[in-house]
C-alpha cells in the first residue's frame, strides 16, 4: 500500500518536474493558439490558392488543376478591372480624408476645455458601433425620397426641390457616398491614434527644444512628426488594410452598383465565390489583394519595431 | 477691446469646430435614435421638419421589432457566439499571452509579432476556403460555425494585448511564490492570474465588441434568420424586398449599438495601446 502511493506521488512529480521546466510549459501554452491559427487560418489561406488554380465550384467540386488560367480570365473582365481601380480610388481617398479630420480633430481635443470627455465619448462612435448598423442609418440618410441631407440643403437653399440627388443611384455620387461613410468610420480612429502619439511625446523633449530656440514649427516638424510618425503609420496600416478588403460598406449601400460603378474586390469576390458559387474564379479575385496585403505587413514590421512612443 | 474680440472669435470658432466634429460624429446615430421613436405617418411626410417630432413619439416600432421579427432571438444567439467565443479566446490566449511574454529570445518574438500579424489577414480573403471547411463540419448556416471561426481573429488580438500586459507583471513575483515551494504552474495560477484581473476583464470587453461588429463572416455563412447574430439580423433581415422598415431598422441599430458604444468608450485606452505594438519596444 505505501509502496503504491509512493510511487504515485514519485510519478506526479515527475510530472511536474518537466511541467517546471519553463521551455516545456512555455511551448504546452503557446500551442493551443498556434494551432488554431494554424488550422483556421494557415489551411484556408493555401486552400485559397489552391482553389485559384483549379475549377472548383460548389456545384462541381473538383480539385482539377488550371494553373493561372482564372487569373487569365479575371484580369480580361472589364468589371474585374474597373473594380481594381474603385478599391484603390475607394481607398486611398477614404483613408486621406480620414486623416485629415483625423489631425484636426486631434489638434482640437488637445486643449482641455469643459466637456471634453464627452465631446471624445461621441465623436468615437463611428469607429466604435458596428458598422453594418451605422451603414443602415447612412442609407436611411442618403434615401432617395426621404433623405434628411437633401432636405436640409432644400431648406438652406442650396437645392431646388425636384432635381434633388439620388445619392446611392448615380454612378459618381455613389462612389462619393461610400467613401464618405468609410472616412467617416475612421476618422474617429485617426483622432485617438494621433492624441495616443502626441501625447506620448515627453515634455522635456520638447521643453529642451524651446530651450534651444525652437519656435512652434520647429517643435512641431522636427520632434513632434517624426515621434509620432511610426505610431501614426500603425494606424494606417490598420486602417488600409480594412478598408481595402472590406465588403460591408459597399454590400449594405450599393450593392456595388449602380453598374459595378462601386464594386470593390470585396464584394466582387463574395459575389462571385458565395453568390454565383464559382469558388476558384471568386478566390482569384480575392487574392488580387494579396499584393497590397504584403506590403502592409512589410510596412508593419519595419515600424512596430522603430516606435520609439 | 480689440483684445476682448479676438479672445471671442478665437474661442468661438474653436467651439464652431469642436461642435462641426460632434455632428459629423454622431448625427447618424441622433438620426437612428429620432427615426426609432417617429410614428410612420411623422417619418414618410417631406413637409415635416425632420430632425424633431412633428407628432407625439411612439414606441410602435419597438413593440412591431419584439414582437413580429425573430430580434430577441438575434440578441440571444448574439450573446452564445459572444460567451463562448470569449471562452475559447481566453482559454488559449491568456497561456499564449504569458508564454511569449516570458519566453526570452529571438523565437518568441518572431512568434508573437506572427500572431499578431494574422490579425491583418482579412475575412474576405479567407471566406470562401472558410465557407467550405465549415460545409465539411456540417455546421453551414448554423450560428456555431461564428463561434468555429471568430477566434481566428480574437486570438491574434487578444494575445498581443496580453503579451503586452504580462511584461509588466515583474519576474520577482513567480520568483518569490517558487521560493516558497509553487510550482512554476502554480506561481502562474496562483500569483500571476489574480494581477491580471484587470487585463483579462479587457480581453473579455473587447472579444465580445469584437463578436458584436462582425459582418462578413456571418453573412457568409449564415442565411436562415433564426440563426444569425444581432448585426446580421438587423442588417439584412428587417428589409422585405424593396420595402424598408425604417423606423424597426433603426430601433433595432440602436439596441445594437449601445452596448458596443458603452464599453468601447471605457476601455478605449487599453485597446490603442494593444493595436500600435505598446507591447514591443
Amino acid at each position: 500500500m505505501v509502496a503504491i502511493t509512493d510511487r504515485l506521488h514519485e510519478r506526479r512529480s515527475r510530472f511536474e518536474f518537466v511541467l517546471d521546466k519553463p521551455r516545456v510549459l512555455g511551448s504546452l501554452f503557446l500551442t493551443p493558439a498556434i494551432l488554431y491559427i494554424l488550422v483556421l487560418v494557415g489551411v484556408p489561406f493555401l486552400l485559397a490558392i489552391y482553389y485559384s488554380l483549379s475549377a472548383y465550384t460548389i456545384y462541381n467540386p473538383s480539385y482539377h488543376f488550371v494553373g493561372l488560367s482564372n487569373f487569365e480570365e479575371v484580369v480580361q473582365s472589364s468589371i474585374f478591372r474597373r473594380t481594381l481601380v474603385n478599391t484603390f480610388v475607394f481607398t486611398i481617398a477614404s483613408q486621406a480624408l480620414g486623416l485629415i479630420l483625423g489631425k484636426f480633430g486631434a489638434l482640437l481635443l488637445l486643449r482641455p476645455f469643459p466637456g471634453r470627455k464627452i465631446v471624445r465619448a461621441l465623436i468615437v462612435l463611428p469607429w466604435a458601433v458596428p458598422i453594418a448598423l451605422a451603414t443602415v442609418a447612412w442609407e436611411w440618410m442618403f434615401d432617395s425620397l426621404y433623405s434628411v441631407i437633401n432636405w436640409t440643403l432644400e431648406a438652406v437653399g442650396l437645392m431646388n426641390p425636384g432635381n434633388a440627388p439620388n445619392w446611392l443611384g448615380e454612378p459618381t455620387l455613389a462612389m462619393i457616398c461610400v467613401i464618405i461613410v468609410n472616412a467617416w468610420r475612421f476618422f474617429p480612429f485617426a483622432i485617438v491614434i494621433f492624441l495616443a502619439g502626441i501625447t506620448a511625446v515627453p515634455q522635456d523633449v520638447l521643453d529642451a527644444a524651446t530651450v534651444d530656440g525652437a519656435g512652434f514649427w520647429r517643435r512641431n516638424y522636427q520632434i513632434i512628426v517624426p515621434m509620432i510618425l511610426p505610431i501614426v503609420v500603425v494606424g494606417l496600416i490598420f486602417g488600409t488594410v480594412f478598408t481595402f478588403t472590406d465588403l460591408s460598406i459597399v454590400y449594405l449601400l450599393t450593392q456595388g452598383g449602380p453598374v459595378n460603378a462601386t464594386q470593390v474586390l470585396g464584394n466582387l469576390g463574395f459575389q462571385i465565390g458565395i453568390l454565383s458559387g464559382d469558388v476558384a474564379h471568386g478566390a482569384a479575385v480575392s487574392l488580387f489583394m494579396l499584393p497590397v496585403l504584403f506590403i502592409m505587413v512589410i510596412l508593419m514590421l519595419r515600424f512596430i519595431r522603430r516606435r520609439e512612443i | 477691446m480689440s483684445r476682448i474680440v479676438k479672445t471671442v472669435t478665437r474661442e468661438g470658432s474653436f467651439y464652431a469646430a469642436v461642435a462641426f466634429f460632434v455632428v459629423l460624429a454622431a448625427f447618424p446615430f441622433y438620426w437612428m435614435l429620432i427615426t426609432a421613436f417617429k410614428t410612420n405617418a411623422d417619418l414618410y411626410n417631406v413637409d415635416n421638419i425632420p430632425f424633431w417630432f412633428n407628432a407625439a413619439p411612439t414606441l410602435e416600432h419597438f413593440r412591431y421589432l419584439f414582437e413580429q421579427t425573430p430580434f430577441l432571438r438575434w440578441c440571444l444567439n448574439s450573446l452564445i457566439i459572444g460567451v463562448c467565443v470569449v471562452a475559447i479566446t481566453l482559454a488559449t490566449a491568456i497561456p499564449a499571452g504569458y508564454s511569449l511574454a516570458r519566453l526570452a529570445g529571438r523565437e518568441a518574438e518572431v512568434l508573437g509579432i506572427g500572431i499578431f500579424l494574422t490579425y491583418l489577414v482579412p475575412p474576405t480573403l479567407l471566406f470562401l476556403p472558410l465557407s467550405r471547411i465549415i460545409t465539411v463540419i456540417g455546421l453551414q448556416n448554423s450560428m456555431w460555425s461564428l463561434v468555429v471561426v471568430y477566434p481566428t481573429f480574437t486570438i491574434p488580438f487578444c494575445t498581443w494585448l496580453l503579451m503586452g500586459f504580462f511584461r509588466t507583471v515583474p519576474r520577482e513575483v513567480e520568483e518569490a511564490a517558487i521560493v516558497d515551494g509553487c510550482s512554476l504552474l502554480g506561481s502562474f495560477i496562483k500569483m500571476v492570474l489574480p494581477l491580471s484581473v484587470p487585463a483579462i476583464l479587457t480581453v473579455v470587453i473587447f472579444t465580445f465588441t469584437l463578436t458584436l461588429q462582425e459582418f462578413v463572416y456571418a453573412l457568409t455563412f449564415i442565411s436562415s434568420s433564426a440563426q444569425k447574430p444581432i448585426t446580421l439580423g438587423v442588417a439584412t433581415d428587417l428589409i422585405r424586398g424593396d420595402i424598408y422598415y425604417w423606423g424597426e431598422l433603426m430601433a433595432g441599430a440602436l439596441i445594437a449599438s449601445v452596448p458596443v458604444a458603452v464599453a468601447y468608450n471605457l476601455f478605449l485606452d487599453r485597446f490603442i495601446a494593444g493595436i500600435t505594438g505598446g507591447a514591443v519596444k
